[in-house]
């Protein structure tokens, strides 16, 4: 069995483990938005990044994704690692600055100040919804469209995909939108239907489930915009809709 | 033509080709490599052989079109054999003269001469070109010489050779052993040492193991790998061969960009003319050697030139990287061994094995062996490609090869290894370019892309070009890579507007760390070099965006405004005629202005007034 070092603490652990794994095992929590113990690892939120090697010469490497092996010297917390999360961070909120488990691990990181505009986007495309579409359901209805800036989360060509059996797996497995259906009801409801065989929402939206488009609740209640100056605090208020009360998010 | 049983038979072909060859006969041989075929190398040849053809001279005189020889600066360019005449900007309506002075002893045609621009001496051989004089081409030689459809024309220079050595002297070990005593590293970009890569591989347990070669290039500006396809597809051939007996490999792949449709083609008759020859297949030159080599075309990604993107759409999926390790040398194609090398290091491979490893060894500098190509563009008199020796400095390559900025502007800085290299100043001149010098200066070595800049380039507006770029190319899995390479540009255009503040700065280094340090494979752990050289090297020039609004290199374009000096202006209405949106006001022969309002700032008055009255601001 593999010898390596965690943050000082000698640890042995089986082979083919990852260091994420052993990380946990120890009891250090590493954070991660695109980890799931039942998906394959995909290395593509780098927040879980750890430092590498002997100094001088270490690396930040995705925790996730770095198989375990003999005389491996890992640091889960040194200052380098928690800068970059920090900074990771600050460009998550900024992103998505309306989920509530970025906007916690950004404050177990005490990030105090977002210097960049919000742009409040739904998705930060960990692939997780992807994975968990084509490995536990076995279904591959969903899957990633286009490069760069332009990639989204969607079914093939966009329209409802056939073999989407809306099973609702995605949604459960989402780290960022915790409230993405509120069925076609109003906000603040959570109305599970999807987990039933014939959600509510169906009735009203054809396309809410599975390609991932801006889901019921939201094409309702409308974008959300931003209330107060830029870059000084993080308060924001819905658009007011017309038929919907004035709800405050955070 | 049946197959090549043994070596000896592919030396005694050798002898048949040199024979047939008539290496005294006269041949024009005219570059039809990318570039010059863009500045008309296909109608000279046609010119040139109407023009024999008219002299009944066509069985006298040979014609062919052969490889990129580098010097795209002057293109067409041609060479007459045998003498080695070397002619440049040739055109169609050279061809009679170049005809009647071909062979026989005659004089050359003077005017088409290379003429050296400090002493306006007519220089008759392309190596006394100063251009070609501190180059060292070991993998471009070549190209001059061949047709690169030509197998009997590589084998007639020696090609092949190295293989026929290999399969005889060589065990498979031994051929790592010399490319790691060469001291051979990658040449696209990493600057990984080849050797090691290729011991890894041998360590792999299991026979099936694959090699490819990466051809994908993608960095704006640069050529080499198309250059070499084009030119010499053959050599990079051998290498993989080579590689496949020390490996123990039975399938290659060459993954080639389908915007190359002329590197394609000839790859294809090549790859077709060694099978044919029995260099590819089944039992090689006797040797019991199986190996074949399949091209597959990749669809215009920049970052499948990263070798597990590659992999990834080598296989069909979609072009994007994953985590390393494992490595491709441990798990790669299919879940096999893989080696993955550029173009250009296969190619070396070969020469390693001619010439020996410690000849290879002997050029460069103490970590960075052999010879390095570079694309030499941008604002610099002698365009072009040029191969030289590891270690030259940057002042030899500009000034002495490149032949100094154009107009007596002043150098500014040097972009060394594509977009996500580095900026190099002025300052830095003197640098020896090594893999290890370039990294400490904030650079890298990349694929060899040298864009060079003078003071009239703005370095926020540079940034700001390079961010774009790697953004659209950037493959968005990774969040980092994503999103801080969409955030930089946002600030960058941002300042660029005069909308930036100071605190900008420091925001642009802190994303710029995080996501050299955080993204997931080599495109975003390089792609904010850029802005952080940029920022280390000229960070004056960014205040002067912040603080004063003000772009020393008048090229934002909301920074500056376009005025004309009355003192100046002599009313020829050239300006008021290019002027697209109505804003240059004034009858002919009086003095012009300019209305502000309306200006959009696109610089053509700049370019068409005579007197140079019109000033930016």
């Amino acid at each position: 069995m593999p010898r390596l070092t965690i943050n000082g603490i000698r640890v042995e652990v089986e082979r083919g483990t990852t260091v994420l794994e052993a990380a946990h095992f120890l009891g250090i929590p590493i954070p991660t938005l695109c980890h799931d113990e039942g998906l394959t690892p995909y290395g593509a939120c780098r927040l879980c990044v750890v430092e590498v090697g002997t100094p001088p010469h270490t690396k930040l490497q995705s925790a996730c994704t770095v198989p375990v092996e003999d005389g491996l010297v890992v640091q889960t917390h040194s200052a380098r690692v928690d800068r970059a999360r920090r900074l990771l961070l600050e460009l998550y909120v900024a992103t998505c600055p309306q989920s509530k488990t970025i906007q916690d691990l950004a404050s177990r990181y005490g990030l105090r100040r977002v210097r960049l505009e919000p742009e409040f986007e739904t998705c930060i495309q960990c692939g997780k919804c992807v994975r968990m579409c084509t490995e536990q359901m076995r279904a591959e209805a969903i899957g990633f469209t286009f490069r760069g800036g332009r990639r989204k989360v969607t079914s093939p060509f966009r329209p409802q995909s056939e073999i989407c059996r809306q099973c609702g797996a995605c949604q459960y497995i989402c780290p960022v939108v915790e409230l993405r259906c509120h069925g076609a009801n109003p906000e603040t409801t959570l109305c599970s239907g999807c987990i039933n065989f014939s959600p509510s929402c169906l009735e009203h939206h054809d396309h809410a489930m599975c390609s991932l488009e801006p889901c019921a609740a939201c094409e309702l209640a409308g974008p959300l915009r931003l209330a107060g100056p830029l870059r000084k605090d993080l308060v924001w208020k819905r658009e007011e809709p017309e038929e919907l009360d004035k709800g405050e998010v955070l | 033509m049946p197959k090549i049983q043994s070596v000896q038979e592919l030396e005694t072909l050798r002898a048949a080709c040199r024979q047939a060859g008539e290496p005294e006969k006269p041949c024009l041989a005219v570059c039809a490599g990318s570039g010059c075929n863009a500045s008309g190398a296909q109608e000279v040849i046609g010119a040139l052989r109407k023009s024999l053809a008219r002299s009944a001279l066509s069985d006298a005189v040979d014609v062919k079109s052969t490889g990129c020889h580098g010097f795209c600066e002057k293109g067409p360019v041609m060479i007459v054999w045998p003498e080695g005449i070397f002619y440049n900007r040739v055109t169609p309506k050279d061809a009679a003269e170049i005809v009647a002075s071909a062979g026989n002893g005659r004089h050359p045609v003077e005017r088409l001469l290379y003429q050296d621009p400090v002493s306006g001496e007519r220089v008759r051989r392309e190596e006394d070109v100063p251009f070609y004089r501190r180059q060292q081409r070991v993998l471009f030689g070549s190209n001059g010489k061949i047709d690169p459809k030509s197998i009997e024309d590589y084998l007639r220079v020696g090609g092949y050779a190295a293989l026929g050595r290999v399969l005889t002297e060589f065990a498979p070990d031994q051929v790592v052993d010399w490319v790691k005593r060469s001291g051979l590293r990658g040449r696209g970009g990493a600057g990984f040492p080849t050797g090691r890569k290729w011991e890894v591989l041998r360590q792999q347990p299991g026979t099936l193991k694959y090699i490819i070669c990466n051809a994908d290039e993608g960095d704006p500006g640069a050529f080499m790998d198309r250059s070499l396809l084009e030119g010499n597809p053959h050599s990079v051939i051998e290498g993989m061969i080579i590689g496949a007996y020390a490996l123990g490999a039975r399938e290659g792949f060459v993954y080639v960009r389908a915007e190359y449709p002329l590197a394609v083609e000839h790859l294809r008759v090549a790859l077709a003319r060694a099978e044919e020859y029995g260099l590819l297949g089944e039992n090689i030159l006797g040797s019991g050697l199986n190996f074949g080599i399949r091209l597959v075309q990749g669809a215009g990604a920049f970052v499948c030139g990263e070798e597990t993107a590659l992999i990834a759409s080598v296989e069909g999926r979609v072009g994007e990287p994953h985590a390393r390790p494992p490595y491709p040398a441990q798990k790669g194609l299919w879940g096999k061994p893989t080696v993955i090398n550029n173009v250009k290091t296969w190619a070396s491979v070969p020469v390693i094995i001619q010439r020996g490893a410690d000849w290879y060894a002997g050029i460069g500098t103490e970590r960075s062996k052999g010879t390095m190509v570079f694309s030499l563009v941008g604002k610099i008199n002698n365009t072009g490609l040029v191969e030289v020796p590891m270690g030259i400095t940057l002042r030899e390559m500009i000034y002495e090869i490149g032949g100094g900025i154009p107009r007596g502007k002043q150098l500014k800085a040097v972009q060394v290894g594509g977009p996500s290299g580095g900026c190099i100043p002025t300052s830095l001149i003197d640098l020896p370019i090594d893999y290890e010098a370039l990294t400490e200066a904030g650079s890298m070595m990349g694929s060899g892309g040298m864009v060079v800049m003078d003071e009239d380039t703005c370095m926020v507006d540079l940034a700001r070009y390079f961010m774009e770029f790697l953004e659209e190319e950037s493959c968005g899995k990774c969040f980092p890579c994503r999103k801080g390479t969409h955030r930089m540009r946002e600030i960058l255009t941002r300042i660029s507007q005069g909308k930036g503040g100071e605190e900008d700065l420091k925001l642009l280094e802190d994303i710029g760390w995080m996501v050299r340090e955080t993204s997931l494979c080599g495109l975003g752990q390089t792609a904010p070099n850029p802005v952080l050289t940029t920022l280390r090297y000229f960070r004056d020039e960014y205040l002067a965006h912040v603080r004063e609004k003000r772009c020393p290199a008048k090229v934002c374009k909301e920074l500056v405004t376009y005025r004309i000096e009355p003192t100046l202006c002599d009313g020829c209405g050239a300006c008021l005629r290019v002027c697209t949106s109505e804003a240059i006001l004034g009858e002919k022969k009086q003095i012009h202005t300019i209305d502000n309002a309306k200006c959009i700032k696109c610089g053509s008055c700049l370019e068409v007034c005579q007197p140079q009255a019109v000033v930016v601001e």
